[in-house]
């Protein structure tokens, strides 16, 4: 036998032998597998060692080594099956199907979901978060934002009043002529909260809701601007390919005044491109110039752009929820729908 | 406002639109449909069918027994209805026919007579309230047409939503101006049948204008800038002709009489409501506009209501008393019946703030108030008098009794506005020459001067006086007419916001996300409550039951672990934060401050097979406390014990939160049994509420410490301590007492006997000391714990156990 053939059949050993210990379906059959490899008498290894004698001197060194080689490659891949059934067997008598130990998952609330993300947006826009109180003068809430008490369009809300001219904010464009008066342009503001109205409980009202306000007053600021950053606004919220339209409304202390629909496009599970009915997402509009003069700027040098949406609404769509009451029975097993 | 699409055409010749496209086309002008009616709806069975001959039912006097030419033959039909003439047309439903509230109609037999169908009623068309007669029809048809074309019911109602600032909207013609915009043609007056054509002269005076024994003054101007008032004579009130009925129908409306249809008509068409009184019973035939005196303080309307006066409402007056609250409603007294022979027909205009105060006392909102608090036209109240005149005239008859009396204390004049060019681009962001401002305005019925150094004059027309007074309100206009969708939507550089976020946002998110990850879900819930958990009230409650709102809202989180228990929901964990309203001077708005409040029942965990369920116990309240106020005072505020527990805590369960200036800001326990409805099944409730602060602080920066380089020497200590100790007051001993050398130090094991109650239980310490520097050696730390235990002995009694 040559040292060419031998190194040979050494490959060939190294082959089959890493094969049937892969193979060996249990501790029994991998020690069947190390006798036949490695045992002292019979095993191939030791059978090749032995011929070793065989061999013309000057190639024993070589044929040594391989056969060396193989055994130690041969003997990790036995221990290595060895400890995986050892490992196995030590969890064996459980039945993995068995249900994993849980924690409670808790839940924000689908409507602060609403609120974070689109906070999130606008934030990523350069807008930063104000607040203002929830229980407010008529001044703040109706006067100061150009709607006069005398007016009908102050009726569109039916306030809750506290006292002769204290109220619970009908909105929350309050905010708007509150930041103004404590800060200087620029400013690009979101006002998320809840305000109040004499609306009865029904599948689309209550009479306490959520919502976000949104300002933005510096110099320069145009009717582009404002569509573009709504735009924006929209299509990240709702999916690029939403579309967006601006149409012409009236709210006292916007001019131009806009609602702000879109169009979403979904995609199917089977790849079709479906397009949703228009639905209308917020108010909007430029700011009065009567606005920002009552909050000591100058309209001549300052424009800018507000708006107003309901998380609520908005959660309604986004979760399928057809009764707002819904999200304020708190049923922890609602809740527990909109876990992250 | 609701709108007929066919009156719509009518006002714009020539326009080719379907009803949606109409909608689609208003829906981008500011006015979006909020639906469409038809008014045939439910009448599609019905056909017009002629009475060939009607007689006595041969065993029923109050029966008609009629052959009805119903197109498809000629049918026998017993009707209840002893009004029937031969050769009069009617609406007919044949057999099959379903009729307004599902009324199916069969082939029956009445007192031994087939009828095979039914002569309906106005009532059961849904057209009238009369069900007293079956309703004749005029004019020339063929048998079996449909009834809803031969009544010219296949109009489409359309209701548009005007928004509050759109007075000028509130009629066909002023929808037809936005429709007619954009070379869809021009807006007309439509012609009606029959119009005499007549001329009206006006007798014009600024205080009185009288003619004959008719008058007209005005004493207050202030409410009532100009009163119009034509004498028409001779009229016979009776029914209006079909073509009417059919247009008020169409736009929603009911019709009434002749005279009170024209006037609707017109009020409906141009937007000037208007009002006719029965000109006999008017005391000295004359009118006086004045406010109510401080006697009249109750008054009859025409809907037989009486209505409480105050001195501040404007009414129209005769000689001796008030005859019409003036443009809110007429008065019982002075209607047009069907004995009236001359009329008073009056246009005016008054004041929108007065009439909206009015209205609003009242409680009674109309067809007239509702547009003049919103504006009427003030150039186009000539044209509503004479227009609603020539329809009675061709409707009722009679003739016009001299030039309409005029009384015009204030007269109108219309404003012209500046409009900076460069201003709309300021605005708009985008440039308008004012060649295309023009082509833009006009036809909207502003009219424009010659551009002079980038300044255009704008005079506004009566019916856009109320909104558009300013060059924002042209700018506006400019825009909505150019169309939104034109602008681009680029996005341009900004600069960053000025405003500082609001501290508390990130505490709350932050609150939020560490709730939620323990498991709780948040709720929300609105802030009414009933006065027992609010102190501040709400003037005009929606409910008696919740006229207040909340100090706290724990309570309100309650209602919600009973609305789950009713659910059989027994697991609860929910928390809120919310505004508390707590009451300040009078007048003053109420002090808010955030809270955050939670409440937890039920298993600790869910239940699995391989562990025993537990229950939410004292110390994951604690827990979740003090992770609470940590996180929200910034590390400053302590978790102690409360010595006088309040409701809705039970007694010994008490925690409260101290904050760094030493004040209670916040508590939590269990919750007691009389504070919740909880079904038998029900566990603890366990509840905290703490105030957040209003401008929290971040938590400090950490600020790393090197980890140890020297090996630690742990120590156990089983101590036998008097019940009275607490295991702070140990905690705070061993501290105290350990030096610099003890590291931590942690309670692991605690032991009681229940069996043999000998005053103390056994509480076991483990102690770990280290050195920085060194290795310790056992010696060092028997030192210290020697000095531990003799404090313990010397200080509390307390000894290790043996």
């Amino acid at each position: 036998m040559t040292d060419k053939s031998l190194i040979a059949v050494l490959k060939k050993l190294e082959t089959e032998g890493l094969a049937a210990v892969r193979d060996a379906s249990d501790l029994g059959a991998l020690e069947k597998v190390r006798v036949e490899l490695l045992g002292r008498k019979e095993g191939s290894i030791s059978v090749v060692l032995r011929g070793l004698s065989n061999v013309p001197p000057d190639e024993r060194p070589t044929v040594g080594q391989e056969a060396n080689r193989v055994k130690k490659v041969l003997s990790g891949a036995l221990v290595e099956r060895e400890n995986s059934f050892i490992e196995d067997m030590s969890i064996s008598h459980e039945d993995l199907t068995l249900p994993s130990r849980p924690t409670w998952e808790g839940a924000i609330h689908p409507i602060t979901q609403a609120v974070d993300e689109i906070s999130k947006i606008f934030r990523d826009l350069g807008f930063t978060r104000a607040r203002g109180p929830e229980a407010d003068t008529e001044w703040y809430n109706f006067e100061a934002l150009n709607t006069p008490l005398d007016h009908p369009a102050a009726d569109e809300q039916d306030t809750l009043y506290l006292t002769d001219s204290v109220l619970l904010r009908s909105h929350t464009s309050p905010v708007q002529m509150r930041t103004m008066e404590k800060h200087d342009p620029p400013i690009r503001i979101i006002a998320p909260g809840w305000v109040y109205r004499r609306d009865t409980y029904d599948a689309t009202h209550t009479p306490a809701f959520m919502q976000v306000e949104g300002l933005v007053i510096d110099e320069g600021i145009t009717f582009v601007d404002f569509k573009a950053t709504l735009a924006e606004f929209a299509r990240r919220y709702w999916g690029p390919d939403t579309e967006v339209r601006f149409r012409p409304s009236f709210f006292p202390f916007t001019e131009p005044s806009a609602e702000v629909d879109v169009k979403r496009v979904i995609t199917r599970q089977d790849g079709m491109r479906e397009e949703m009915e228009w639905l209308e997402i917020m108010g909007a509009g430029m700011v009065d110039p009567a606005v920002i003069e009552n909050a000591g700027y100058d309209p001549e040098r300052y424009t800018g752009f507000a708006f107003g949406m309901g998380p609520g609404r908005i959660a309604m769509i986004k979760h399928g929820v057809n009764d707002l009451r819904r999200f304020f029975e708190n049923d922890v097993r609602f809740l527990g729908q909109f876990t992250s | 406002m609701n709108a007929s699409y066919r009156w719509l055409l009518d006002c714009v010749p020539g326009l080719q639109l379907t009803p949606e496209e109409i909608g689609e086309h208003l829906a981008l002008r500011g006015a979006p449909l909020d639906g469409t009616v038809s008014p045939g709806r439910g009448l599609e069975d019905v056909v017009v069918g002629r009475v060939v001959s009607a007689e006595k039912h041969p065993n029923a006097d109050r029966l008609t027994l009629c052959e009805v030419d119903s197109g498809k033959g000629v049918v026998s039909v017993v009707c209840g209805a002893p009004n029937v003439l031969e050769g009069a047309w009617y609406p007919f439903a044949p057999v099959g026919a379903v009729l307004p509230g599902d009324l199916k109609l069969k082939k029956v037999k009445i007192r031994g007579e087939v009828s095979h169908g039914m002569l309906c009623s106005a009532k059961e068309l849904g057209l009238g309230t009369d069900h007293g007669g079956i309703y004749q029809i005029h004019g020339e048809f063929i048998p079996g047409e449909s009834f809803i074309e031969a009544m010219g019911l296949d109009d489409v109602t359309m209701d548009v939503e005007i928004t509050a600032n759109r007075g000028d909207l509130l009629s066909h013609l002023g929808i037809a101006r936005e429709l007619a915009h954009a070379g869809r043609g021009t807006v007309l007056v439509p012609d009606f049948p029959d119009d005499p054509k007549i001329s009206l002269t006006f007798e014009r005076d600024l205080e009185e204008a009288r003619l004959g024994a008719v008058g007209i003054r005005i004493e207050d101007p202030d409410l009532c800038s100009r009163y119009l008032g034509a004498v028409i004579r001779g009229v016979s009130v009776g029914e209006s002709p079909a073509w009417l009925q059919q247009r008020l129908r169409g736009a929603g409306a009911r019709p009434i009489n002749n005279v009170v249809d024209a006037t609707n008509y017109v009020m409906l068409e141009l937007g000037q409501p208007l009002h006719a009184f029965d000109l006999n019973k008017l005391e000295g035939t004359s009118i006086v506009v004045r406010r109510a005196g401080e006697k009249e303080s109750r008054f009859a309307t025409l809907d037989e209501e009486h209505r409480a006066l105050s001195s501040d409402m404007l009414m129209i007056c005769d000689l001796q008393k008030p005859v019409a609250i003036g443009g809110v409603m007429g008065g019982l007294e002075s209607e047009v019946t069907n004995d009236t022979v001359d009329v008073l027909l009056e246009g005016a205009l008054f004041n929108p703030q007065s009439i909206r105060a009015t209205r609003k006392k009242l409680g009674l909102s109309t067809d007239a108030s509702y547009r003049f608090e919103r504006g009427v036209d003030p150039e186009g109240i000539e044209l509503a008098v004479s227009r609603a005149a020539a329809l009675i005239l061709s409707t009722a008859g009679g003739v016009i009794d001299g030039p309409v009396l005029d009384c015009c204390p204030v007269k109108f004049e219309a404003d012209v506005v500046s409009l900076r060019l460069s201003r709309i681009e300021h605005v708009l962001g985008v440039g308008f020459t004012s060649l295309e401002v023009r082509s833009l305005l006009e036809p909207l019925g502003f009219q424009l001067a010659d551009e002079d150094e980038g300044v255009v004059n704008v005079r506004i027309p009566g019916f856009r006086s109320y909104d558009v007074t300013r060059e924002i309100d042209l700018i506006e206009e400019i825009a909505r007419t150019h169309g939104y969708d034109k602008f681009p939507a680029e996005m341009r550089p900004y600069r960053p916001s000025n405003v500082p976020d609001h501290p508390i946002f990130e505490l709350e998110d932050e609150l939020r996300r560490v709730l939620a990850s323990r498991g709780l879900f948040e709720a929300q819930t609105p802030a009414f409550v009933p006065k027992s958990e609010g102190d501040v009230q709400v003037a005009n409650p929606l409910t008696s039951t919740e006229p207040f709102v909340r100090r706290a809202i724990l309570p309100s989180l309650l209602r919600r672990v009973e609305h789950n228990f009713a659910h059989g929901n027994r697991d609860v964990r929910l928390f809120e934060i919310a505004t508390s309203f707590r009451k300040t001077g009078t007048g003053e708005p109420p002090r808010e401050e955030t809270h955050l409040a939670v409440v937890m029942t039920g298993r600790r965990e869910p239940s699995h097979w391989s562990r025993q369920d537990e229950f939410i116990a004292v110390w994951d309240l604690k827990a979740l406390l003090e992770t609470v106020a940590r996180i929200s005072y910034a590390g400053a505020a302590e978790v102690t014990i409360e010595a006088d527990v309040v409701a809705p805590f039970h007694e010994g369960t008490g925690f409260a939160v101290i904050d760094g200036t030493d004040l209670s800001v916040g508590h939590g326990g269990l919750v007691l049994s009389s504070e919740i409805d909880a079904p038998v099944w029900a566990g603890d409730i366990w509840g905290f509420e703490i105030t957040l602060p209003s401008n929290p602080l971040r938590l400090p920066t950490p600020e790393h410490v090197p980890l140890p380089t020297f090996p630690a020497i742990e120590r156990d200590l089983a101590l036998v301590v008097p019940i009275d100790h607490t295991a702070a007051e140990l905690d705070l001993l061993i501290r105290n007492s350990g030096g610099e050398l003890l590291e931590s130090l942690e309670m692991f094991d605690l032991y009681f006997d229940p069996e043999n109650d000998n005053g103390v239980r056994s509480l076991a310490f483990r102690l770990r000391f280290r050195s920085a520097d060194r290795t310790l050696k056992d010696k060092e730390v028997d030192k210290s714990v020697d000095l531990i235990l003799r404090r313990l002995k010397e200080e509390l009694d307390v000894e290790p156990r043996g």
